[in-house]
Parts: C-alpha cells; sequence; structure tokens
C-alpha cells in the first residue's frame, strides 16, 4: 500500500519535468513539494483508516459459521442486518435517545454559554472552567464513577432520597437505565458544547450589542434577535457532533454492562452488538456487517438532518 | 534537477520507515499475545531449556509457575496473565482467528473449552499423558474438560456449590439451614414476615450458576459429540428447566430473593452489609469473597457453610459452578512439550496445598480430596468449620459433569436476557424457557447445526 502512494507523485513529477520545461518545471515541483507533504499524512490514512474500511467491508460480504466454514454470500449479511430485529431494536435504542439528548443537551449548553457571557466576573471564569471539566474527564471514568453514584449502597442518591423517606430510583435499572445514561451523557458533552458556543459568542461584534441598546432593546431581546441567531452555525455544528455521536453509542454502555448485565444486553446499541459478534461469538463478518450497516444509518440520518436544514446554514459553505 | 535523489530518498526513508511501523507493531503483537519467550512475567530458571508460554489468572500463578519451573530442567514455563476469564477468552479468541499470537499452554473454563473445541484452537491430549494422570481426577472432572471422545484439557479446580450463609441472620431468625428447595422458600418467607433481609440474589449476570441449578433436576440442556459433527440436541424448555425458572421466577415475585448481579461492588457491599441471608455459590467463592473484603470488621465470624438444598432429599444431586482447566492450544510449537506443562504444572504438591489453603482454588485431584489435611482443615473464614469434609469434598465427588457445546457463549448471553426478563417481571420461568429455547435453536441451524 506504501508503494502506491509513493509512486504517483513521482511519475506525474519526472513526466512533467521531460515533457515541457521552464515555467512548468516549478509548477511540477511545487506540485511534487504537495505531494512530499501530504505523503506521510497519506500513507497514515491509507494504512490506518481506508485499508481496514476496505478489509471490513470485504469481511461482510462472507458469513463464517461453526460448521461448515465460510461462504461467500454478498450482501447476505446485509439483508440479514435489516431484518434482524436485535439490531433494529439497538437502531431504533440509539434514535429515540438521540431525539431525546440532543434537545437537552443543546438547550443546557445554549443556556450555560448565554449566562457566562453576560457574568463577566472572576466567578464566571472558575464556573467555565468546572463546567467544562466533565469533558476532560475520559468517558470510561466517568461511566464508572456514575455507576457508583447510582449506587444504592455507595452512592448519594440514597441518602438524598432518604431525608424525605423515599425509596432512591435504580438508574441502572432495566426501566431507568435510559435516564440513567441520558445523564452520563449529558454531564459529559454539555461542558464541551458550551465551550464552543461561548467562543462563538466571544466572535460577536459587541457594537451589535451597543446598537441595540441605544435602540432599546432589553437583554432578553439581545439573547432572542441577535445572540441566538448569530450562533446558529455553531449550533448546528454541535448538532451534527451529537447525531453522529450518539448513533454510535458504546463507551458508556459498555461499561456500565458491568454493574447493569441484565439492563444492557449485548444488542444494546448497534456498536454493542457489533463488538458482540465480532469478539465474543468470533463473527467477525456479520460484524463488520453491522458495522457498515450502522455507517449507513448515520449517513441517511445525518443527510436528513443537513438536507432539512440547509436554507439556515452559513454552517455548510 | 537536484532535487530528484533527495526527494527520491526521503521518499524511501518515509516508505521504510511506515514498513518499519508496519513490522513493529506485529512484532508488539506477538509479544503481547504471549507467542514470543522474550516477554515473561516470571524469570526463567533455565535458559537453556525450551520454553513453553502460558496465559493464567489464578492470584498465585507466580508462585506455581516458580515450582514448576525449579522442578524441571527439561522445559520452563513463560507465563502472562492475559487478564481474568472473558478478558483472555477475547485475546485468545482474537489470537486463533488471526491464525497467530496464542499461547501454548491456556487457562480455560470448562464451559469453553468446547466453544474453542470447534473452531479447532486446542489439542486433543488423549495421547499426550492423559493416561498417566487418568486416575488422578473423577469421571466428572474428566468429563468437563472433555468434547465427545477427546480430552481438552487437565482439569485443576472445580466449583462444588454449597450453601454459604450467615450465622447472625440465622440465629436471629431462629432458624436452621434448609435442606430442600420446598425449606428454602418456606424459610424465606418466614425471615420476610418476620421484616429479615432477602434469602439470596437471582442474579442475570451469572447465567452458569443458573444453568448449574438446571442440572440440579436432572434436565440435560444440551446433547454434543463432535464426531457427528453437525448435530446438536437442545432442550432448554424441558420440563426440568421450566420448574427450576418457575421455582426462581416464584421467589423473584414474592420478593423473597434480590435481583441484583453477582460480583459487583454493590452486590459485595450489600453481602457484607448483611442484605443476603445465604450466598449460594461455589467451593471458590470463599477465596473470591475475602479477597473484596467480606469477613473482615464488622461482619468477621459470621460465615458458615451448608449443603446446597435439594429438590429430592432421597437421590441428592451435586452441581458444579465454575473452575478451570489447562488447555494446549493448536499454536502451539511442540504440543507434546505443551501437555506436560499443562498436566504438570499447578500439580506438585507446594501449589495445590498452597492453591487450597488460600482458598484460591478447590483441587480436583483426588490424591487432595482424599487426603486428611484437605478433609479436617478448618477453614478460617468459616470460623474454623471443616468445609471441606462437610460440604465440598462430597459435592465434588457426587458431581457427574456437564455436557458443553460451542452454542454456550450465544447461550449465556440469551439466559442472561431471560433471567432479566424473569426479574423485572415480563416473563413467567416457563416463558423464558420457551424463549430460550427458541433463540438458541435458531442460532444453532444458523451456524449450520442440524438440532435434534
Amino acid at each position: 500500500m506504501t508503494t502506491s502512494t509513493a509512486s504517483p507523485p513521482t511519475k506525474k513529477g519526472s513526466s512533467l519535468f521531460t515533457k515541457k520545461g521552464g515555467r512548468r518545471s516549478t509548477a511540477a515541483r511545487q506540485n511534487l513539494f504537495g505531494w512530499l507533504f501530504v505523503g506521510p499524512f497519506g500513507i497514515v490514512f491509507l494504512a490506518l483508516l481506508v485499508l481496514p474500511i476496505g478489509y471490513a467491508l470485504y469481511l461482510s460480504l462472507f458469513q463464517k459459521s461453526l460448521i461448515g466454514g465460510t461462504r461467500f454470500v454478498l450482501f447476505g449479511n446485509y439483508a440479514k442486518a435489516f431484518t434482524d430485529p436485535n439490531f433494529l431494536d439497538g437502531v431504533w435504542f440509539v434514535i429515540r435517545f438521540s431525539l431525546v439528548l440532543i434537545p437537552l443537551q443543546m438547550a443546557i449548553s445554549l443556556a450555560i454559554a448565554l449566562m457566562l457571557d453576560i457574568i463577566v466576573t472572576r466567578f464566571a471564569r472558575f464556573s467555565r472552567l468546572m463546567i467544562f471539566m466533565p469533558y476532560a474527564i475520559p468517558t470510561v471514568i466517568g461511566a464508572l464513577m456514575w455507576g457508583f453514584l447510582y449506587s444504592e449502597n455507595f452512592g448519594p442518591l440514597a441518602n438524598i432520597f432518604g431525608i424525605f423517606g423515599a425509596e432512591a430510583p435504580d438508574f441502572l435499572s432495566k426501566s431507568l437505565i435510559f435516564y440513567g445514561l441520558l445523564n452520563i451523557v449529558t454531564w459529559q458533552w454539555a461542558g464541551y458544547y458550551m465551550i464552543i458556543l461561548y467562543a462563538a459568542l466571544q466572535g460577536i461584534d459587541p457594537t451589535l450589542y451597543e446598537a441595540a441598546r441605544i435602540d432599546g432593546a432589553s437583554q432578553w431581546q439581545i439573547i432572542l434577535r441577535i445572540k441566538i441567531p448569530l450562533l446558529s452555525p455553531a449550533l448546528l455544528l454541535i448538532l451534527v457532533f451529537a447525531l453522529i455521536g450518539t448513533l454510535q453509542f458504546f463507551n458508556e454502555p459498555k461499561i456500565l454492562q458491568d454493574l447493569a448485565a441484565g439492563s444492557i444486553p449485548n444488542d444494546f446499541t448497534p456498536n454493542i452488538y457489533a463488538f458482540y459478534q465480532a469478539f465474543s461469538l468470533a463473527n467477525y463478518n456479520y460484524g463488520a456487517t453491522i458495522s457498515f450497516a450502522l455507517g449507513a444509518v448515520v449517513f441517511v440520518c445525518v443527510y436528513i438532518f443537513l438536507f432539512a436544514t440547509r436554507k439556515r446554514g452559513s454552517f455548510f459553505e | 534537477m537536484k532535487t530528484k535523489p533527495v526527494l527520491a530518498a526521503i521518499m524511501t526513508l518515509a516508505v521504510a520507515g511506515a514498513l518499519a511501523a508496519c513490522t513493529a507493531g506485529g512484532d508488539g503483537g506477538d509479544n503481547g499475545g504471549g507467542g514470543d519467550a522474550s516477554n515473561c512475567s516470571n524469570e526463567i530458571k533455565n535458559p537453556d531449556a525450551p520454553v513453553v508460554t502460558l496465559w493464567a489468572w489464578y492470584p498465585n500463578s507466580e508462585a506455581v509457575v516458580d515450582n514448576f519451573n525449579e522442578e524441571n530442567d527439561d522445559v520452563q514455563v513463560c507465563w502472562t496473565n492475559a487478564g481474568a476469564g472473558g478478558d483472555a477468552y477475547d485475546k485468545f479468541q482474537t489470537a486463533i482467528s488471526g491464525g497467530s499470537g496464542a499461547p501454548d499452554v491456556m487457562m480455560v473454563e470448562a464451559d469453553r473449552i468446547a466453544v474453542f473445541q470447534a473452531q479447532d484452537a486446542l489439542v486433543d491430549l488423549s495421547d499426550l499423558g492423559y493416561e498417566d494422570v487418568k486416575d488422578n481426577f473423577s469421571e466428572g472432572a474428566w468429563k468437563d474438560v472433555s468434547v465427545g471422545g477427546g480430552v481438552y484439557g487437565a482439569p485443576i479446580d472445580g466449583g462444588p456449590m454449597g450453601m454459604i450463609y450467615r450465622t447472625d441472620i440465622f440465629e436471629q431468625y431462629g432458624i436452621t439451614p434448609p435442606t430442600t428447595w420446598e425449606e428454602f422458600e418456606a424459610t424465606a418467607q418466614q425471615v420476610k414476615d418476620a421484616g429479615g433481609p432477602v434469602f439470596a440474589s437471582f442474579a442475570a449476570n451469572q447465567p452458569a450458576a443458573v444453568t448449574a441449578y438446571m442440572y440440579q433436576t436432572g434436565a440435560e440442556p444440551f446433547e454434543y459429540d463432535p464426531a457427528n459433527e453437525g448435530e446438536i440436541g437442545i432442550n432448554l424448555n424441558s420440563d426440568e428447566i421450566k420448574r427450576v425458572l418457575d421455582y426462581w421466577a416464584g421467589l423473584v415475585e414474592k420478593g423473597l430473593v434480590g435481583t441484583e448481579d453477582q460480583f459487583t461492588p454493590e452486590y459485595i457491599a450489600g453481602v457484607i452489609g448483611g442484605d443476603y441471608a445465604t450466598y449460594l455459590s461455589a467451593a471458590w467463592a470463599p477465596g473470591y469473597l475475602q479477597g473484596a473484603g467480606v469477613g473482615e470488621g464488622a461482619d468477621e465470624g459470621v460465615w458458615a457453610t451448608a449443603p446446597l438444598p435439594q429438590w429430592d432429599p432421597a437421590s441428592p444431586v451435586a452441581i458444579n459452578w465454575g473452575g478451570s482447566a489447562f488447555s494446549v492450544s493448536s499454536q502451539a510449537d511442540d504440543p507434546e512439550l505443551a501437555a506436560k506443562v499443562a498436566f504438570g504444572v499447578y500439580a506438585d504438591q507446594a501449589s495445590l496445598d498452597q492453591g487450597w489453603q488460600e482458598q484460591i482454588i478447590f483441587p480436583l485431584n483426588v490424591d487432595v480430596l482424599e487426603d486428611p489435611a484437605f478433609q479436617d482443615y478448618e477453614v478460617p473464614f468459616f470460623s474454623g468449620q471443616q468445609a471441606n469434609k462437610e460440604v465440598y469434598v462430597p459435592a465434588a465427588n457426587a458431581y457427574k459433569g456437564m455436557v458443553y457445546t460451542p452454542l454456550q457463549q450465544f447461550y449465556y448471553s440469551t439466559l442472561t436476557e431471560q433471567i432479566q426478563n424473569i426479574n423485572d417481571g415480563s416473563a413467567t420461568g416457563s416463558e423464558a424457557a420457551d424463549a430460550l429455547q427458541e433463540a438458541v435453536v435458531a442460532y444453532a441451524e444458523e451456524q449450520g447445526f442440524t438440532v435434534k
């Protein structure tokens, strides 16, 4: 794979060198240097991204069974995946999860960013750091930590509810795990999105506020008429991030699985299902298929979303 | 024009660098996989002897390997801890699928042997020293490590089950250890009515224990012999299995047992805090509980053990949860030498003694089981109770073995889901058994088996 990246620039370069002279050769040399600079990235890109994806695609066209070995089935695995209730339930779960999570996350991060934009004391800087901090904690540790916080024996929830004589909800149970995870993911990402929005707010020209105030606009009107409209590109950006991230949901449930196996089965989300197929059942072919099928779902969802919001989007220019 | 050779040189360097990175990565993988002897966790005593690589996660692996290396000049063991249970299996599975990187000898629990055997990942030890040690182990012990007519592991330890209970709770409510499951339910009800804790936990994440309960009713969930390749018997919705699942579903519904996952910090905290009157578990449990901090401080001296309750006390059935063996991987360079290690490591007196005295393992070696020192041992965790003689040795001797299949992984995963369904009330025991049967049969057929 490495030779294929290395050879085209040399060939192209040398042919240009011999055919034309003078000015062209400078362009050719620049061209060559361009390739040289792109080269290291290109090699890594091919070796670590394109090749594995190609190999996974290749794998997904075969079916291996415990008896009878491996057979070429073309798109048979895909036909199976899109009728496999385990996979479809997982997809439906992440879609439902996105529909609740993303608006919630955006509302929270937007509210905090707007607040921090207005308050200009030392306290604001401190708060900004604190709110951002969960993002700096690795997902795995965050999930483990929340696993303990939800615990009936260790967690503070039991004590807090105990004060009112009530029983704490078990966020690791099958019926509440949705909200348990919702809370963990929001906690982890809201600070990050807040920073993006906050940075975008800093980029707005303050003379706009001044002009608005002279026109008699209230703080609310400034937020609703100036800040939020000007933030829309940033909001769209985090929306797409969140959408892609949530559809690939894996880390948090995988970690919590050890604490709540019954609530998080091996087909909880499509990614967990792919992991289970490949590494527990040794069915690499179907695991690869599910990954690609999930990729297709993500693509379709993001495309629909971008299509629906294309008129708004300074983001897409 | 002058730049060209320079460029070519840089390009070559870049390519060479990338290639070097590739090969370096490959080597690294091998080391990590344990296929290379240069990366042992232990010291090799005799560097001239051939080396056999070993993955094991017993807490005293290092001492056991040192014992072996000191006593054997002609072969040395290079030990790696590749993680306990699932972690090690995932790595082994990847190495098997990838064709390289597996160790020569691997610690495998009985219920995984058939899974790897079906992929030709393990070597049949029938002709590699099995005859010499055959009499050291019971029939049940050999059955667990055999698939059809082949022997795919050297048995080490087992998990004969008993009922560990809290003497303080039993005293407080004036109860004695129940001997039948009927009594178990009645006693649990009695304690609950008096405002006491639940009696045990029916955990979704312990499908192996639930499978053991099934065997106690006389169920035969699977029939499998790889000699008739492609044929498998699946009887997961038999009357016996429905009986045991309905029984537990009843206990859950009446609130007599908890439904928390086991082996979690949450569960251990509950055990220490007296949330459960009993812990139905195997002979290795005291070692595990102690390691997790049970039996120290407030709950010190409150533990005792009794035989597991029976369905029919006239014809008791002993069951087993857990236990492991050493298997030889099909990637072993020298299967004969590897087999010698598999049979020899953890077979010497010093290692075995240390293993049972510290309750790391419950040995299956008949010599140890019959040894008065072992039988009369006063287990500190049980406040000096002679637990081996009273509970575990009889259970180990009466154990008949189970049938495992290549479907084990899928079966466990599905059983976990069904136990969860029972626990949250969305299925009765019988419904869970029917769903289990349907799912496992479908998977077996998809995997190319003919279901009998």
